[in-house]
């Protein structure tokens, strides 16, 4: 896209809490990326986060935002989605946010499936709680908490999402900005529930997975395989051995959780309150009252 | 025990799945449109088949909306009555009952009624409740043929067998209560002359079902949760007529994060529960009142801790009402005490949420829930609905400080500007920060509007004659209807009561109202809630608390009784 000025950009002097070095700047590019080769209005995206370092994202691009309560963005999201069709909805936040504090809301969201894109940063670890343990730390990583080393085999967010049907289900590396763009593209353009899950080191609390440990355990996703096998995606999902990027599992044929529900293409914000006649009409509905 | 002229209790009890609730739903249009005053109220047990369950319905010379502990005619179709409801039996009670299972208790006044036998008859055990829906209208010397109708109606759909049994049912039963020895008849009263108002019958439930659609409701997202359900479902009935988004939520923190994300959109939200529920909705309210989005949550109380008594009642989740969500922030909390009050409650709750962008409580509870009683159309009142939404510009700061803390409110999509929310402590843009002055700045904006919330409270209520009245009587929610009641019944002018359907912010007027009197509150929980908030708000001195917690509603005779020392005294 050259120079040209991004619309997601915020002014040059807003303050990043990030550190220096940290895979969500990498990872932020990508998403504001995406969502500028899409020609997404910035006025029509409404960016969903919930809480810790992950989160701050939409804080830092120029868009609609409604950052609320740690792990309940998936919930706000699709409060957001069903008031409104005519908005695009990014959810945006942490492997902690999302499959901790958040894991009843990720299993139901996929089985609504609404119009969503959901991108997690999964680092591995808790940031912003300086290096607990998170659903997704590697096993033995020793913490402050789990002083012994984790003792959990960790949380599998592609495996729980095929399991459940996830229409579309992805993982990229931040450290390939290129790559990461064009999976959250593919994501953003995909009409129902679309997860990312996005790798990216914690530089300061995160000492197993740094940079140079995601380059070295992950790889394509092999050429030949079929994102519409579901069986195939659920192999590739718990294949030990290095982390496959890119597209696990495309579902065309779910139907939107909007529609099934007959949301209305009228955002709720323009209806008027009942006239007097159909207000009227419904007392006499009222049970007992018929006879 | 206490009986009060013109005034006839009528209790039916079965089992759980006896089908007690259809005799209700018959009976009351019945005796409704005869012209009757009448009240229900209904105590059920936490399971879907077996125990004991009981509907009262009273007849009435008056409009009463009140529980009577007394029951002058008992139909007992379970074998666990009479010890379900051996206090409310006396020696004025006619029981009628079938001898063989009705066991202990059996006195001169039991009337062995073969319902098992008259059911059997009709077509099967079924038929039980239909029979003493008959048996019921031949006692009361009542005309058959409009439960014929509602049969007719109301089973049409199962086919002419299941219509034709129960209308046996109906008549067998009719039959044996015309058949009544005439000493024992109870006496009903007068129905009331006929002033061509037109009334409906509801419960608490369909009426703040009613309150919301009034109010332009437009989005529930709820879970299960009794008795805070029945506004859930009550929407949902009627979504597509209103195009109402009505969502299941997989919990109660899904459904308020929902409800919030939907009024950030620009939907008009409820959430509905019970005080389990509202526990988990507490870190929601805090967000609610930081990103200064409306919200309106009905909690329908019912005895906790934990669990407690799922279907039973009590005022008991007025303090969690008053504190839940951490931090500082503005809230109003409402609490009808009638039908009317119910419908309009709902409608001054959106009002309040929208106009000061807050979250907004209604607390009901069981008992005022299920109570049904009638309504006159007039009084149905639609309040205006003020859309506070505005278009932005390029420029649009979501929290702009203005000189009464409160900032025109956007929503994404409408107009060129952004609408930026954050649980964060943030900026007028609503981006985070950390800035000292900010923050000090937001909180004294997010609260300058407590003074004029509670300008905008609802003055409380004054029953019978304030002036002269030595002793108040507080009360708020759902007994207004018994305090009512009970003062019409003492007639003392020494007494007056006062009713609260807003008990948070308090109307200004609240203290000059009841100063230098004595002060009495009535509630249904085990400490005096609302009597500590009202001492605390206004510095008044509580003289003495009424309080029960055993999970039923207060009865009219147990006020009598409780402030019959007060007329002496």
């Amino acid at each position: 896209m050259g120079n040209r000025h991004n619309p997601f950009d915020m002014p040059p002097e807003t303050d990043v809490a990030w550190c220096p070095g940290c895979g969500n700047h990498m990872l932020h590019k990508a998403v504001k990326g995406a969502l500028d080769e899409l020609g997404i209005d910035p006025g029509k995206l409404v960016m969903v986060s919930g809480i810790g370092q992950a989160a701050k994202a939409p804080q830092y691009m120029n868009v609609n935002m409604f950052n609320g309560l740690h792990g309940r963005a998936l919930p706000a999201a699709f409060g957001i989605r069903l008031s409104n069709r005519e908005l695009v909805v990014v959810v945006e936040s942490g492997d902690g946010d999302m499959y901790g504090e958040g894991g009843n809301h990720f299993l139901h969201a996929i089985r609504r499936n609404f119009d969503v894109t959901v991108i997690v940063h999964d680092n591995m670890v808790y940031g912003l709680t300086k290096g607990q343990a998170s659903p997704t730390t590697q096993q033995c990583m020793k913490t402050p908490v789990q002083v012994g080393g984790v003792i959990l085999e960790p949380f599998n967010p592609l495996a729980v999402a095929i399991a459940l049907d996830a229409p579309f289900v992805a993982r990229a590396y931040a450290g390939d900005v290129e790559q990461t763009r064009s999976v959250i593209k593919e994501a953003i353009s995909f009409k129902g529930f679309a997860l990312v899950d996005v790798f990216q080191p914690c530089v300061v609390f995160n000492k197993l997975n740094t940079w140079q440990w995601f380059k070295e355990n992950t790889c394509s996703i092999p050429a030949d395989h079929d994102p519409a096998d579901r069986m195939a995606a659920m192999k590739l999902a718990t294949a030990s051995g290095k982390f496959p990027l890119g597209v696990f599992y495309r579902n065309e044929n779910r139907e939107l959780y909007e529609d099934l529900a007959g949301i209305g293409e009228k955002p709720l914000y323009q209806q008027q309150v009942p006239d007097d006649k159909d207000f009227r009409a419904m007392l006499d509905s009222i049970p007992m009252n018929n006879v | 025990m206490q009986r009060y002229p013109n005034d006839l209790s009528l209790v039916i009890e079965g089992a759980a799945g006896q089908g007690v609730q259809t005799i209700t739903a018959a009976l009351l249009p019945i005796l409704k449109n005869i012209g009757y005053h009448v009240f229900s109220c209904t105590e059920y047990m936490s399971r879907i088949r077996g125990g004991s369950n009981t509907t009262e319905i009273r007849i009435t010379g008056k409009h009463r909306c009140a529980y009577t502990a007394h029951i002058d005619v008992l139909f007992a179709l379970s074998p666990h009555a009479f010890e379900h409801l051996q206090n409310r039996i006396d020696e004025k009670t006619l029981i009628f009952a079938d001898k063989e299972h009705f066991g202990e208790g059996w006195n001169d006044r039991c009337i062995d009624t073969p319902i098992p036998t008259f059911a059997i008859q009709a077509g099967g055990a079924v038929y039980a409740n239909t029979v003493a829906a008959g048996a019921v209208l031949g006692i009361l010397g009542i005309p058959v043929e409009p439960l014929k109708l509602f049969l007719r109606e109301q089973f049409a759909r199962k086919g002419d067998e299941a219509v034709e049994n129960n209308i046996k049912a109906a008549t067998l039963g009719y039959n044996f209560g015309l058949g009544t020895p005439s000493a024992l008849k109870p006496k009903i009263p007068l129905p009331a002359p006929n002033d061509g108002a037109k009334r409906l019958l509801m419960d608490g439930n369909s009426a703040l079902g009613i309150g919301a659609i009034a109010a332009g409701c437009n989005f529930i997202c709820s879970y299960p949760m009794s008795p805070g359900t029945g506004l859930l479902a009550f929407l949902a009935e009627r979504s597509g007529t209103f195009g109402i988004v009505v969502d299941q939520a997989e919990d109660e923190i899904a459904a308020i994060n929902a409800g919030l994300g939907a009024s950030y959109a620009g939907a008009r939200s409820v959430v509905t529960t019970s005080g389990g529920g509202f526990d988990l909705m507490q870190e929601g309210m805090s967000l609610a009142g930081m990103i200064e989005t409306p919200i309106v949550v009905h909690i329908g109380q019912r005895p906790g801790p934990a669990t407690g008594l799922p279907t039973r009642t009590e005022q008991g989740d007025l303090n969690l009402a008053l504190h839940a969500g951490h931090g500082e922030f503005a809230r109003a909390i409402f609490t009808p005490g009638t039908l009317e009050e119910t419908i309009e409650s709902m409608q001054h709750a959106f009002d309040i949420a929208q106009r000061f962008q807050i979250p907004v409580i209604v607390l009901t509870d069981q008992y005022l829930l299920d109570a049904v009683s009638t309504i006159d159309v007039k009084d149905i009142k639609r309040l205006p609905v003020v859309s506070t939404l505005v278009q932005t510009d390029e420029k649009y700061k979501r929290y702009i400080f203005t000189d009464d803390g409160l900032s025109p409110r956007g929503v994404p999509g409408y107009g060129d500007g952004l609408v930026r929310v954050d649980s964060d402590e943030h900026d007028e843009n609503g981006l985070i920060t950390e800035s000292f002055d900010l923050r000090r700045r937001m909180m004294e904006k997010r609260l300058k509007r407590l003074q004029p919330l509670s300008e905008a409270a609802l003055p409380p209520t004054v029953i019978g004659r304030h002036d002269g009245a030595e002793t108040m009587v507080v009360c708020w929610g759902s007994n207004r209807g018994v305090l009512e009641e009970a003062l019409d019944v003492l007639g003392s002018k020494r007494l007056a009561g006062i009713h609260f359907s807003q008990v948070y912010p308090l109307n200004p007027s609240t203290r000059a109202m009841l100063q230098n009197r004595r002060i009495i509150v009535i509630e249904n929980n085990a400490r005096g809630q609302f009597a500590d908030l009202l001492t605390r708000e206004t510095g008044l001195v509580i003289s003495h608390r009424i309080l029960k917690a055993t999970g039923e509603p207060f009865s009219v005779e147990e006020v009598v009784k409780a402030l019959t020392e007060e007329v002496h005294g």
